[in-house]
């Protein structure tokens, strides 16, 4: 074996960190805390221009010569600066789907204005009656002419608010099973009927609820066949993001580890002192590089051609479940330094807030990690039924 | 990055698993719980050359890499062999790093004697209970600052303890322990000791990461068969559940094993601190694994005639012969973080 992993984008990480020291507004970072938006409108409008979101995408729609190897490098540099470019990942997984399932018609009208950074797609799928049974939207699509009449509510819409399309599961014929009745539309979100509010979480994103009443989708931008929505949903499930890894900065676990080596610990002398922080610190570490190997095991795994699905719930079910136990470990490590707080874009803030309340914010948004892209219930599952060969335990249907 | 086993690793891997699987039944097992040893399965894996296939070939050893070891050490837990691998091969790791030490090698090699590791530094001329002791001619020691083989004189008997796990535990004093033979002095003893240490911990969890696969193995097959309310207790979620996290951390301990073994093989320099980590993961994760599959037998798991019990009972026992962990967590600690100031 051979754990070193190679840098597949070793010779673009230097071209990378200077695309984003000249057009990265380090002020962005600070604008993301305090709106919640993992989404940045201007960063999206130039990396279209330039360039970088077609990178790699075919000519006849869109694409462009910028290497793609230089675009993911900086795509993670903007990662490693703080910035989350959601609004990309979406786009990104339902351009894919529709170049994959789409009509001539829907492929042009759609992936070279996403490639531009002119049209910014959403993801539909969980309505406030359903989120893990995905396929028990409710939402409906009645067929009218040439168009489609669409009525319903989404729930958890993130990015809504500054996007262009929402790609919408949902319900065009009652008479079949669950998973048989679905369609899939990509619905502009400045059409009439379309209401967006937001809803705000515990880890400061913005997401939204949205409702659609009477919205009008042409046929055109129905993606998919007709009660095809189950496949179509498997297809966008596979176009994951590139696999290569991203650079690093020090773990959460290792920037306590270094405060502790110099915070005044109970008794005199520093926190890192204690041999109890030291055991509990030692355990995080152990937690964080399991998380890593599962995770290289997945990149592995795609690196020989084949489908990291098992591997890619237990990394998912590991890490998030570790994100956890950290938060809950780390803030009890910190005592009261714990409880103080950052408070974005209201010029707020606990002064001396150690590590600038990164363990408090880990604490705060830790739950999202196994609730969000399949709860770990729903990892379980996978990693019981295939791996193990257990029985499937949810009711057929 | 190649997280396969090569061509020639499974090979070894397919002989040794089949030698186990003979040579170590459950039968095999249970009558070895005694003295914590199979004397007739050491014979075998002396004629396949295993107590020395870690030694240099110049030496008469196999040359194995420490990768190729985990490989063994593998099957080995598979079927919870009653032979000391770990503290045999680590034990025969230093006396191959002196010239003192060759002659027994040999020996070793031979068959003639059965070197243990005392992972302890002896206190007042005492090491404490030492696994692989009771079966043992030679343990290697670090008295002071000097290592040491020690032996007994002829007629003289190391007493198994009974305990948990089997492990052919005797207390080391030098009292019985006479006859001595130094190694290494100095720091360049501490030193080889410490090194020693480590690959032991390397190679204990993969002892454990073989234990904790078949203790799955047992869990799934059984909640398969067994029936309860009219179906297999399998289709329970609550089941499925505790097999699944348990299914993810191995499979991070079984990574994480391979890569300890890989950064000793490349001299590394998270060698050490991933020792450490292998070793706590590997034990914690085998006793999650045992325990949970041992508690969906039901009663039948609680009972001495299921095999589930001897896996529960070793993945606690071999890795406590080094001591209670925090000791191990506070090192590791050190490791990671006390350069970072
Ligand atoms: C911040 C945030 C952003 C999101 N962004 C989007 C987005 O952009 N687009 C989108 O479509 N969705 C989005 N989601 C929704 C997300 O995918 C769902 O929250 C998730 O799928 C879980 O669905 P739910 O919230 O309805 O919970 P439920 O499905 O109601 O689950 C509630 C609990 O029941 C458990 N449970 C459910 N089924 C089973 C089962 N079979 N066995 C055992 N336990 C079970 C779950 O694990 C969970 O603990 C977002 C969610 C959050 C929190």
């Amino acid at each position: 074996m051979d754990f070193v992993e190679s840098d597949s984008l070793a010779q673009f990480r230097t071209a990378a960190r200077e695309w984003a020291d000249e057009h990265v507004d380090p002020g962005w970072v600070e604008l993301e805390h305090a709106t919640g938006t993992h989404h940045n409108p201007d960063l999206h409008a130039l990396l279209g221009r330039q360039g970088l979101l077609g990178a790699g995408w075919p000519a006849a729609y869109g694409g462009t010569d910028v290497d793609p190897g230089l675009a993911l490098a900086v795509f993670q540099e903007i990662g490693a600066r703080g910035l989350r470019m959601d609004g990309w990942v979406t786009t990104e997984m339902v351009a894919r789907t529709i170049l994959a399932v789409a009509t001539e018609e829907a492929r042009q009208a759609i992936v070279p204005a996403a490639l531009r950074g002119e049209v910014v797609i959403v993801l539909g799928y969980t309505e406030p009656g359903s989120g893990s049974d995905v396929a028990a939207a409710r939402m409906r699509a009645v067929r009218d002419g040439d168009e489609w009449v669409v009525n319903g509510s989404k729930m958890f819409t993130s990015t809504a608010h500054v996007a262009t399309h929402v790609f919408l599961l949902a319900r065009t014929n009652t008479e079949v099973a669950k998973h048989r009745g679905l369609t899939l539309f990509l619905a502009r979100l400045d059409a009439p009927g379309v209401e967006v509010q937001p809803v705000h979480t515990l880890g400061g994103q913005r997401t939204n609820a949205t409702f659609y009443s009477d919205v009008r989708v042409p046929d055109a931008m129905r993606i998919g066949d007709v009660d095809g929505g189950w496949g179509v949903m498997r297809v966008a499930l596979v176009h994951e993001r590139g696999t290569a890894p991203a650079p690093g900065g020090p773990t959460l676990v290792q920037r306590v580890a270094a405060w502790a080596r110099h915070a005044p610990g109970d008794d005199g002398g520093v926190l890192f002192d204690d041999p109890a922080v030291q055991e509990e610190l030692a355990r995080l570490a152990v937690d964080d590089e399991v998380s890593r190997l599962l995770a290289l095991k997945v990149r592995w795994v795609a690196s020989t051609g084949g489908m990291p699905g098992i591997e890619g719930s237990m990394a998912k079910l590991w890490s998030s479940e570790a994100e956890q136990r950290r938060g809950a470990v780390l803030t009890d490590l910190l005592g009261e330094q714990a409880l103080l707080r950052v408070e974005h874009g209201t010029g707020r803030g606990s002064g001396g807030a150690p590590l600038d309340g990164a363990v408090e914010w880990a604490y705060r948004k830790a739950p999202v990690s196994t609730i969000y892209g399949g709860t770990s219930e729903v990892q379980r599952e996978i990693v019981a039924e295939r791996r193990l060969g257990l029985p499937r335990s949810r009711p057929a249907g | 990055m190649d997280l396969a086993l090569t061509g020639d690793q499974l090979a070894l891997r397919e002989s040794v698993a089949g030698l186990f699987a003979e040579q170590a039944t459950p039968e095999r097992v249970r009558a070895a719980e005694a003295r914590g040893h199979d004397a007739a399965l050491w014979r075998v894996l002396v004629q396949s050359g295993v107590p020395t296939m870690g030694v240099p070939e110049e030496l008469g050893g196999g040359g194995a890499t420490v990768s190729d070891l985990v490989v063994v050490a593998i099957e080995a837990g598979r079927r919870v062999a009653p032979v000391d691998l770990p503290g045999a091969w680590a034990a025969a790791h230093l006396l191959a790093g002196s010239p003192a030490g060759h002659g027994l090698v040999g020996a070793v090699g031979a068959g003639e004697v059965l070197p243990a590791l005392a992972l302890r530094p002896l206190r007042n001329g005492s090491a404490g209970p030492v696994a692989g002791a009771a079966a043992a001619d030679v343990v290697v020691a670090l008295d002071g600052d000097e290592l040491v083989a020690l032996s007994r004189p002829e007629g003289t008997v190391a007493e198994p303890l009974p305990d948990l796990a089997a492990a052919a535990l005797a207390e080391v004093s030098t009292a019985v322990w006479s006859q001595r033979r130094v190694l290494a002095t100095g720091a360049a003893a501490v030193r080889a000791h410490a090194d020693a240490g480590s690959l032991w911990r390397v190679l204990t969890a993969a002892a454990l990461e073989g234990l904790r696969q078949e203790a799955l193995r047992l869990g799934v097959a059984y909640v398969l068969d067994r029936h309860a309310f009219g179906v297999p207790i399998a289709w329970f979620q609550t089941v499925q559940h505790r097999l699944a996290d348990v299914a993810t951390a191995g499979d991070g301990a079984e990574l994480l094993v391979h890569e300890a073994a890989w950064a000793r093989d490349t001299g590394d320099p998270r060698a050490a601190a991933l020792a450490r980590m292998a070793f706590l993961f590997a034990a914690r994760t085998a006793q999650e694994t045992a325990a949970a599959s041992l508690h969906f037998h039901g009663g039948y798991g609680y009972t001495l005639e299921y095999d589930v019990q001897l896996y529960y009972r070793r993945a606690r026992g071999w890795p406590l012969a080094l001591g209670a962990p925090r000791h191990e967590l506070r090192a590791l600690a050190t490791d990671l973080f006390a350069g970072a100031a």
